[in-house]
């Protein structure tokens, strides 16, 4: 009886111990997202409604004399939404952002594909080189197209050194190069995904699938594509969310015709000071893009796509 | 309806269906199957039955057309299919993991092979809905595979190999991820629908219980070769050599030396006993043979056997051993016992427990006389 007792309680001390370990575990995560995610987008939205006194924002909320007032200055929005440029910047990075994943699969699905059904021992190679471009700054290696692209750049100066051409093509501050470089950054993030789940895809599948009478081109389509879904839809979540707001490659390699929201919120920041706008810009992005996707990816989710593959 | 299932008309008993012709397969100069021909009759079960590397699932991919034979030919129902590829063979196979589409529902599944034929619609829901009655899962028709249980799925996967009224079916271990309750009653299911449906069937299994229940013939492989075919019983009574002896159920081995060699009789003198057995061998005087005797032959009992009990007295005095009773497992429908021979040999034997030999029970350390007929001995040379 006493020892029983004793085991038991051991028993359950030992419980709330891994309960612990296992709550602050999760803890982490949870509190990082909290910190570094919630409270700032919290502080722009505040920023984003507040009224601009100077360098002075006003409180939301004030409590005078026995009366709550509070202030919520919508004027920001009805702004955005009426100016054309903003509305236009919008469009504009949701079409660049769709063009970079659109291309960035098309690049990134047969180069995953061919790692996954690679030799076994060369993939860890194969996956070295894909993550090689990430030990060199990413600054650097976008203004490296500059050099790249320029009137007076390499790719130009073959060509005119060829005799292909007798002037410079003007490829620098296009939409050409800034999708270049767009792409060039990005698909790496396109691959990984796509890599893990065709690495483990069961070869048997596309064994059954010819089995039962399905051409190489058909299996293909009717089972490696169904089954990596989830990788092509992870992988173009993790282009298109950052291409949306993309601020750095727009800035070196784009043009004048090359709006988006990343190069708008720079300028309403630091350009015109107006960081109850440049609040308000950042907020409508979040919530007019990002919200939509992540609704959709767990609608994905949820579908069963997810389920037993 | 019937006519659809088998997709075939009858027969030619004595011609073969499939001819397997000097078949080899070598990779990187290693022979997984070495020159290995057979015919097989049509709507006839052939088990390839061999431990891990003996060549039998390079054998069976062959046949399906995912590995392409370096020599030889393979020819079904008079058409030389070796160098087709898998999907333009009419044959399909049942693989050991059942390789369920997880994105498609089971319905899908079933249909897959039907809309890579270009069969109309109707006609495939038609088709898919007698499959799924007859391996009795229409009410699952809409689930995903991973909510079926591993027998369900299992049928699943014959449903969907079945629906194409292949000319020959393949089975990979077809019932090894079940576990051996489910497998005891899903064997006879098995072949049950493969005989009601008539389809040739060419399985590979490494169970040998597996494949005496479910095939017409065994084919027992080793090294890349055929050691021996034959139906189930004459592999089990009178195995061609030691490894099949050893592979195919439990055994135990003599060793000794030809002492008589008359056609009608041989006598094999080993330390255990003077071995008589009843027909003529292939071998010469003084040949090292080993003598294979299962033990369920094997005979115990308190006193010498008598004339009465024996085949024929000519065998007075042979196929006697005394020992003494080692061990005994008890296994319910039957009980084995390890007798260890005067001579240091311990040999098996096992007894079936009817009612009627529970008068005269062993116990451990008895001494009993094991003795056994001429006729139940395989000689087995090396």
């Amino acid at each position: 009886m006493d020892i029983a007792k004793r085991v038991e309680k051991n028993g359950f001390l030992r419980f709330l111990k891994r309960d612990w370990g296992k709550r602050s575990v999760i803890g982490i995560p949870y509190v990082f997202l909290i910190v570094f995610f919630s409270l700032p987008f919290l502080v722009v939205l505040k920023l984003s409604v507040s009224e601009a006194d100077g360098i002075h924002y006003e409180d939301l909320a004030s409590y005078v004399d026995g009366i709550v007032n509070i202030k919520i200055k919508l004027s920001n929005y009805i702004f955005l939404s009426t100016d054309p440029l903003y509305v236009e910047t919008y469009w504009s990075s949701v079409k660049f952002a769709t063009i970079n994943t659109v291309i960035c699969l098309i690049i990134g699905y047969p180069f995953a594909y061919f790692m996954a059904r690679s030799a076994p021992g060369i993939r860890p190679a194969l996956l070295m080189l894909v993550s090689l471009p990430f030990w060199t700054s990413y600054l650097l290696r976008v203004y490296a197209w500059k050099g790249l692209l320029d009137d007076h750049g390499v790719f130009n100066n073959i060509l005119m050194w060829a005799h292909l051409i007798d002037e410079p093509i003007k490829m620098m501050h296009t939409g050409f190069s800034m999708t270049i470089g767009m792409v060039y950054t990005y698909v790496p993030f396109m691959i990984l995904p796509l890599y893990a789940t065709l690495v483990k895809m069961d070869l048997r599948l596309l064994e059954a699938a010819k089995d039962l009478g399905a051409t190489p081109w058909k299996a293909f389509w009717l089972v490696t594509v169904p089954l990596s879904k989830n990788g092509i839809v992870a992988g173009s979540m993790l282009v298109f969310i950052p291409s949306v707001g993309e601020y750095v490659i727009p800035e070196l390699l784009g043009g004048p015709s090359t709006l988006m929201i990343g190069r708008v919120l720079w300028d309403e920041f630091f350009s015109n000071n107006d960081w109850a706008m440049a609040s308000s810009v950042a907020v409508t992005m979040v919530g007019l893009i990002l919200i939509p996707l992540v609704i959709f990816n767990k609608y994905q989710a949820d579908s069963g796509g997810a389920k037993g593959v | 309806m019937a006519e659809t299932i088998s997709g075939s008309k009858s027969s030619v008993n004595d011609s073969s269906f499939l001819r397997i012709d000097r078949l080899s397969k070598h990779f990187d100069e290693v022979a997984a199957v070495d020159n290995v021909s057979i015919d097989i009759q049509k709507g006839e079960i052939f088990a390839l039955l061999g431990s891990s590397g003996c060549g039998k699932s390079t054998l069976l991919r062959m046949l399906a057309g995912f590995e392409m034979p370096s020599l030889g030919n393979i020819f079904l129902d008079g058409a030389d299919i070796a160098k087709m590829p898998p999907y333009e063979r009419p044959i399909n196979m049942m693989f050991q993991s059942y390789a369920l589409f997880p994105h498609l529902t089971v319905w899908e599944n079933v249909a897959f092979g039907l809309k890579r034929d270009g069969m109309p619609k109707e006609q495939i829901a038609e088709r898919v809905d007698t499959m799924l009655g007859i391996v009795k899962l229409k009410p699952y028709a809409k689930r995903k595979p991973h909510q079926l249980s591993g027998g369900q799925q299992q049928r699943v996967a014959l449903a969907r190999c079945l629906a194409k009224s292949p000319k020959l079916l393949l089975l990979d271990e077809p019932l090894g991820a079940l576990d051996r309750k489910l497998r005891e009653q899903t064997q006879f299911e098995l072949v049950n629908i493969i005989k009601k449906v008539g389809v040739t069937c060419v399985m590979v299994t490494h169970d040998q219980e597996e494949a005496m229940i479910m095939a017409d013939r065994i084919a027992v492989m080793q090294e890349g070769k055929f050691l021996q075919v034959g139906h189930p019983t004459q592999i089990y009574e009178t195995p061609s050599c030691l490894f099949v002896a050893g592979f195919i159920g439990d055994v135990n081995l003599f060793k000794g030396t030809v002492e008589v060699d008359q056609p009608d009789h041989v006598i094999i003198g080993s330390p255990e006993c003077k071995h008589y057995v009843s027909h003529g061998i292939t071998g010469t005087l003084g040949m090292e043979v080993s003598i294979g005797l299962r033990p369920e032959k094997i005979c115990l009992q308190k006193h010498e056997p008598t004339d009465d009990q024996r085949e024929s007295p000519s065998e007075r005095g042979f196929n006697v051993s005394q020992g003494t009773i080692d061990g005994i497992a008890y296994f319910g429908k039957f009980t084995l016992f390890h007798v260890k021979l005067d001579s240091g040999m311990v040999i098996k034997a096992s007894r079936e427990n009817a009612a009627r030999h529970e008068e005269h029970t062993l116990e451990r350390g008895e001494r009993v006389y094991a003795w056994w007929d001429g006729s139940d001995v395989v000689v087995l040379t090396n």
